[in-house]
C-alpha cells in the first residue's frame, strides 16, 4: 500500500460519490467515546460497526462518536436514530451484538430489544 | 483502562473536545534508555495556569454533568507505576502537550495494545481534524499525517469506507515495516510492541 495506491482509490471514490450525499433518509450510529466508553471496550465495538456496514456496503448509515450520556455503567452504549422513529439505545454493548444490531437492526429493521436498554433495566 | 493506546484514545479526545483541528500523537519506544514515551499535542484552546495545575486532580473537571473527571489522573498513574513520569504544559488559546514516559520493561506497564485501531477510530469520528501520527521503535519509524493523506483526496473525504480501508492496510504494513529485520537492543530482546513474555 503506497499513496500511490490512494490516488487511484480516490479517482474509483470520485465515480461513485453523489448518489448517497445528503440522503434524507440518513441512519446515525452513534457510540459513547468518553472515558467511560472507552475504557468499558467501546473501541473495538465502533471499530466492528463500521467495517460490518463497509463489507455489506450499506450506503445510508453514518456511525460516528459521542460524549458522556451520563448512564456510565451501561456502557458501552450504542443509539440508533432513524429519522421518523424512536431513539433505541443498546447497552452493555460488544463487538459481537454489534454484529446483530447491523444485521438485525440496520438492515433488516428489527430492533433487537434483549440488548435494549429497556430490557438492562 | 487495560491498553495504553485507550489511554491516547482518550487523551485525543480531550484534545477534540478542546476544538483542536490538529493533533500530533507520538509513541516512542527506546530499549536502550527502557523508556516508552507517549506525546499528545494539540493546538485547542488549552488551560490557564490554574486549571492546568488541578488538571490531573480527579476531583476536578470542566464539565458539568458531574464533579468527577478520571482520564488524566488514570493515564498519571499508569506512568508513575511503572516508575515513569508524567508532564503537562498548557497555554491559554494556544494548545496542550500531555507527556508519559513509562518504563518499558516494568512489570506494571500496560501493553500499547491496539494503537492502529485507535488512530482509525479518531480519523473516521472526526473528519476534520488532522492527526500527525508518529511511531518511533529504536531507530526506525513510521509516520501518518492526514495533512498528506487529504492533500492526495482532494474532495473525497478521508472517512469514506474506500479510504479507511486504505489507512488499515497502510497502519498495518507500517507495522510490519517498524519490526521488520527485527531492530535488537543492547540487551538482545527484541522490540515490538508486545509486553515481554506476551510473545
Amino acid at each position: 500500500m503506497s499513496l500511490e495506491e490512494l490516488a487511484q482509490i480516490r479517482d474509483k471514490v470520485r465515480s461513485k460519490m453523489n448518489i448517497r450525499e445528503a440522503d434524507p433518509n440518513n441512519i446515525r450510529v452513534l457510540v459513547g467515546m468518553a472515558t467511560c466508553g472507552i475504557a468499558a471496550g467501546a473501541r473495538p465495538v465502533l471499530n466492528t460497526l463500521v467495517e460490518e456496514i463497509q463489507k455489506r456496503s450499506l450506503q445510508n448509515i453514518t456511525v460516528t462518536q459521542t460524549g458522556c450520556i451520563g448512564i456510565c455503567q451501561y456502557e458501552p452504549i450504542v443509539e440508533v436514530l432513524e429519522p421518523g422513529k424512536e431513539k433505541v439505545t443498546y447497552v452493555n454493548m460488544t463487538p459481537e451484538k454489534a454484529v446483530r444490531v447491523v444485521s438485525d437492526h440496520l438492515v433488516n429493521g428489527n430492533v433487537v430489544d434483549a440488548f435494549t436498554i429497556g430490557a438492562a433495566e | 483502562m487495560e491498553e495504553l493506546s485507550l489511554h491516547i484514545l482518550d487523551l485525543a479526545q480531550n484534545s477534540i473536545a478542546a476544538g483542536a483541528d490538529q493533533v500530533k500523537l507520538t509513541v516512542e519506544e527506546q530499549p536502550s534508555n527502557d523508556t516508552l514515551t507517549i506525546t499528545v499535542l494539540d493546538n485547542g484552546c488549552g488551560m490557564s495556569a490554574a486549571q492546568a495545575e488541578q488538571a490531573a486532580d480527579p476531583f476536578f473537571t470542566t464539565r458539568h454533568t458531574r464533579s468527577i473527571g478520571l482520564g488524566l489522573p488514570l493515564f498519571k498513574m499508569a506512568a508513575e507505576l511503572t516508575g515513569g513520569s508524567f508532564s503537562l504544559h498548557s497555554a491559554k488559546g494556544k494548545g496542550t502537550q500531555i507527556r508519559g514516559v513509562f518504563r518499558l520493561s516494568s512489570i506494571d506497564r500496560m501493553p500499547l495494545g491496539d494503537l492502529n485501531g485507535t488512530l482509525l477510530l479518531l480519523i473516521q469520528c472526526n473528519p476534520s481534524t488532522d492527526f500527525i501520527y508518529t511511531r518511533i521503535c529504536g531507530n526506525r519509524n513510521f509516520e501518518l499525517d492526514t495533512r498528506r493523506i487529504r492533500r492526495i483526496l482532494g474532495e473525497v473525504p478521508i472517512n469514506r469506507p474506500e479510504i479507511t480501508v486504505f489507512l488499515r492496510k497502510y497502519l498495518k504494513e507500517g507495522d510490519l515495516e517498524l519490526k521488520g529485520g527485527v531492530y535488537l537492543d543492547e540487551s538482545g530482546r527484541a522490540c515490538s510492541n508486545q509486553r515481554q513474555g506476551e510473545k
